[in-house]
């Protein structure tokens, strides 16, 4: 029963919100290109499903894509640095300068980079530079987390270096590295949006592209289909990967 | 065999500062092979210090310790079982014999032949949040004890347990020194599990933390089962709450 209303609550919320939304168009007789009803927006969905699940299909691919090739080189570098508190000093500045710069600043070099011919490269690029941090951070974090008593035990047992890290603090850090993918997902999908708004081209065909064009022919209806349509996918997403998180806890405890 | 030596572990003045100041010492003192000890002292004084000196965890800041326990002969139980979440029971168990080489179907077996003697026989392939506090424990004892060490430390290490688990791993301890026999030192802030266990309880001072006293507990191990009632067990207690009481008495 309690379980049917955590989920009922929000539904109900969202509905009531949507209600108020379509009821307050109508009877303010608000103009479609300023802001459309509900029942407008889906119109607009059903019309350009084809078109919004390519697109939705190419941006989820682009973010995936970013969160993978983040996934391996954040996780890779973190453990050369987990082993090596010198390359640790080296390199930490570098990649924290790469967080605190905005993407936006960096996208138009990298689309130059990338060829204006490749412009999902950039974006994919870019998108993995976003979410190149939380996997990076959540992970040098985890390194340094297993109990200062197992660390001990280590230096009792003459524990080689590569013993203490695989057997180690690897094992110890899963919990922080599931949190920074979890977070990074997120990062990508927004990453890979931000490029393509910059990128301009097109040629990605993400629903960045289908917002910027609703937006250019005043279509609001078809600019609020695009955006619900990436809002429902970013909480997808987070909930998939919530889920994957979940088991491999379950599994990484035994409980 | 017959030529080891009869002193496992020497301080000779040992001292340890921790930035400038004093915190445990000078201490001397002697572990006999075989030999239960009980280090009893006020919080603060320094007792897990001591332990750490032995096990070769912390460098002393004057004086000189010396072991005649080689590498991978110590083994240490801390106050918490200190068993790596994501591994089974068994696998803990392994953890020191895998780390110095052993093969892992050899280490596994050894494991589980450990957990058996710790009264977890089938509990092997249980991960440490599937086990109670005092079973945790028992996977942690059965860890230190896998490789056979010459030398073994305790660190307050049924602190954290109710007072009949305490008990009964307190005769499980006993009951695999009779058989294994490694020399013990143990650091517990109880009077009456410090006396029910070893065979020598010394007693340390408050901060800095010295030695002010030692109380010999003449009784045979594994004790007898009217033990905690006896006579013996009640001057001994005495005995080493009179050191304690004295070690405060000067410290205010």
């Amino acid at each position: 029963m309690r379980r049917a209303l955590e989920f009922l609550a929000p539904a109900a919320t969202i509905l009531l919100l949507l209600g108020v939304w379509e009821v307050a168009c109508r009877a303010m007789r608000v103009p479609v290109y300023l802001l459309p009803g509900p029942s407008q927006i889906i119109r607009a969905a059903a019309a350009d499903l084809p078109v919004l699940a390519m697109s939705a299909g190419n941006t989820l691919i682009m973010a995936l894509s970013a969160l993978v090739i983040a996934s391996a080189l954040a996780t890779s570098l973190a453990l050369a640095l987990g082993a090596s508190p010198l390359l640790e000093r080296a390199v930490k500045p570098i990649a924290i300068g790469f967080q605190v710069t905005p993407i936006v600043a960096i996208a138009p070099l990298a689309v130059i980079w990338a060829g204006l011919e490749h412009s999902e490269r950039a974006i994919v690029g870019l998108a993995a530079i976003v979410a190149f941090f939380p996997v990076f951070s959540g992970t040098l974090t985890g390194l340094k987390s297993a109990d200062p008593d197992l660390e001990r035990l280590f230096d009792l047992y003459g524990a080689r270096r590569w013993q203490r890290l695989f057997r180690l603090r690897v094992p110890a850090a899963v919990p922080y590295i599931l949190e920074g993918h979890k977070v990074a997902a997120g990062q990508a999908l927004i990453g890979g949006v931000v490029a393509e708004f910059v990128a301009r081209t097109g040629q990605s065909q993400g629903l960045a592209w289908r917002i910027l064009e609703a937006s250019h022919n005043l279509e609001t209806p078809r600019l609020f289909a695009a955006l619900f349509t990436l809002a429902v996918m970013g909480g997808l997403l987070f909930a998939v990967l919530q889920g994957l998180e979940a088991v491999a806890l379950r599994w990484w405890r035994g409980r | 065999m017959g030529s080891e030596p009869p002193v496992i572990a020497q301080l000779r003045e040992v001292s340890v500062d921790y930035r400038g100041r004093r915190a445990v010492g000078p201490v001397s003192l002697e572990l006999a092979r075989n030999e239960i000890v009980a280090l009893v002292g006020p919080s603060g004084c320094g007792k897990s210090t001591i332990l750490r000196l032995i096990a070769g965890l912390e460098a002393p800041t004057g004086g000189e310790i010396i072991l005649g326990a080689g590498p991978g002969e110590t083994s240490v139980v801390f106050q918490a079982p200190t068993l790596m979440p994501w591994a089974s029971a068994a696998a803990n168990v392994a953890l020191p014999l895998e780390l110095s080489g052993v093969v892992k179907e050899v280490a596994r077996g050894r494991a589980n032949e450990a957990l058996s003697r710790v009264k977890l026989p089938d509990k092997g392939h249980y991960k440490p949040a599937q086990l109670s506090g005092g079973m945790a424990m028992r996977v942690a004892l059965a860890r230190a004890l896998v490789s056979n060490p010459k030398l073994f430390l305790m660190d307050e290490p049924f602190a954290a347990l109710d007072e009949i688990t305490r008990r009964a791993l307190a005769d499980d301890v006993l009951t695999l020194w009779t058989a294994s026999g490694p020399s013990i030192v143990f650091v517990t802030h109880n009077v009456e599990e410090a006396v029910y266990m070893a065979g020598r309880v010394l007693v340390m001072t408050p901060a800095p933390g010295r030695l002010s006293g030692s109380v010999t507990v003449d009784a045979p191990i594994p004790r007898p089962a009217d033990f905690r009632t006896s006579e013996v067990f009640r001057r001994s207690v005495e005995a080493v709450s009179r050191l304690l009481d004295a070690g405060q008495d000067a410290a205010a």
